[in-house]
């Protein structure tokens, strides 16, 4: 059997990781590609629901990334995104999800080589603890086809 | 209580308030919601130990606002959800009149919601001891065991929505889990889906829950759902040092400080 490759999502903001995660790129600098990044206007438009659903739908980790602290595009959307993260990080610890598999960070345009570092942390550290199976064995599979008809 | 009756039939009688919203005897010994439009039906207002359900989940029902101004029977808890309602512009003074409770059912007459959150500001949300014992026993677990407690308890859950119907916090008017394209939470009960509905409803209650119980209590199934809320108190103390509802203040999670601290963001 072949090595496992986890998948993982990004979900960035468009003014710092997303053209952070450019950089990266027009700098030639190599990291693993295991990352499907998804864009949003801003951290603070990135809904809990989107984290919890990336899991069911297959992914093994998720980066949420954007703006540092002052830097937001918006002024304020990655503080209140800040707070929402520091309340949904330890729920989800409650109630047993694996927040190892979360990874949170702050990543400017200017920070290319940041993130390929985190990208390639991240993709280590989840091919340790293997796919997220414990997460999707719980639901019945075939519910998810006929709720959506 | 032949206070509390006898005020809310003055209400009723001079026309000052339309509906008074309180407990009556319900079947098997159990309490209910009162409507009481006119003198007599007044007379059956109860308060009791029985009477647990916050009836400020009401306050926010186009049906009952639609009566006109109202007047509710409301002790503590109901009083922290009424402040928070107010503050979230959902209930304001000329259209509802509160009419306070101790624990041993001796009237609190309010002239203003101000002053109804001058009362609930003297007492702190406090979780109650044997609570405590519960959360730090989960607290003690690994993930996986808090997972598989979890996956446990809210596996039997078949989403009659009692805790989000009961919950005066839960008011909007379309809720996620009615949301189809895209489906965010299964219909139908599904181990994942229940945990995802149970995630979202505490989640979107983060700084506004005034710890009322009301979900538990409302749960036909005993669902310990209040451990969720609870425990999010208890973050909200840790993280951004507590919340009290105020009319005036935003809630915990629509404002920020630029110092709010974390210790997991790379």
């Amino acid at each position: 059997m072949a090595e496992f490759e986890p998948k993982i999502v990004a979900f960035v903001c468009n003014w710092c990781t997303y053209a952070g995660a450019d950089l990266t790129g027009t700098s030639r600098i190599k990291y693993a590609s295991n990352v499907r990044i998804v864009r949003f206007p801003c951290t603070g438009r990135i809904d809990y629901m989107l984290l919890i659903k990336a899991f069911d739908e297959g992914a093994d980790g998720i980066i949420v990334s954007g703006c540092h602290p002052n830097d937001c595009h918006y002024t304020s959307g990655n503080f209140h995104a800040r707070r929402r993260w520091m309340m949904f990080r330890s729920l989800a610890d409650f109630m047993g999800v694996d927040i190892r598999r979360i990874k949170f960070s702050w990543v400017s345009a200017a920070e290319g080589a940041k993130w390929a570092d985190i990208v390639n942390t991240t993709v280590t550290d989840i091919r340790a603890l293997g796919p997220y199976t414990e997460y999707r064995k719980v639901s019945k599979g075939n519910i998810k086809e006929v709720a959506n008809g | 209580m032949d206070e509390l009756r006898k005020r809310a039939k003055e209400l009723l009688e001079a026309g000052t308030v339309k509906v008074v919203i309180g407990y009556e005897n319900g079947s098997a010994g159990k309490t209910r919601a009162l409507f009481a439009r006119n003198a007599a039906e007044a007379d059956k207002l109860i308060f009791d130990s029985r009477c647990i359900m916050n009836l400020a989940a009401y306050l926010t029902k186009t049906e009952v606002k639609g009566i006109g101004k109202m007047a509710i029977t409301a002790p503590l808890p109901a009083m922290r959800a009424i402040i928070q309602l107010a503050s979230e512009f959902q209930v304001s003074d000329d259209k509802l009149m509160v009419l306070g409770l101790t624990p041993d059912a001796k009237m609190l007459e309010f002239k203003s919601l101000s002053e109804v959150e001058e009362y609930v500001h003297k007492s702190a949300i406090e979780i109650e001891a044997k609570y405590n014992e519960k959360l730090e026993k989960l607290n003690g677990m690994t993930p996986s065991e808090r997972w598989n407690f979890w996956i446990g308890e809210l596996s039997p859950c078949f989403k009659c929505y009692a805790c989000r119907a009961a919950c005066p916090m839960c008011y909007c008017h379309k809720c996620t889990v009615e949301f189809n394209q895209p489906q965010w939470i299964p219909v139908p009960s599904d181990d994942l889906g229940n945990l995802e509905w149970h995630m979202m409803r505490a989640i979107h209650l983060a700084g506004r829950c005034v710890d009322c119980d009301a979900c538990y209590n409302a749960c036909p199934l005993g669902i310990p759902l209040n451990l969720l809320t609870k425990r999010m108190l208890i973050d909200a103390k840790e993280y951004f040092g507590g919340y009290q509802p105020s009319i005036k203040a935003d809630h915990l999670m629509s404002t920020y400080k630029p110092g709010d601290k974390d210790n997991f963001i790379m």
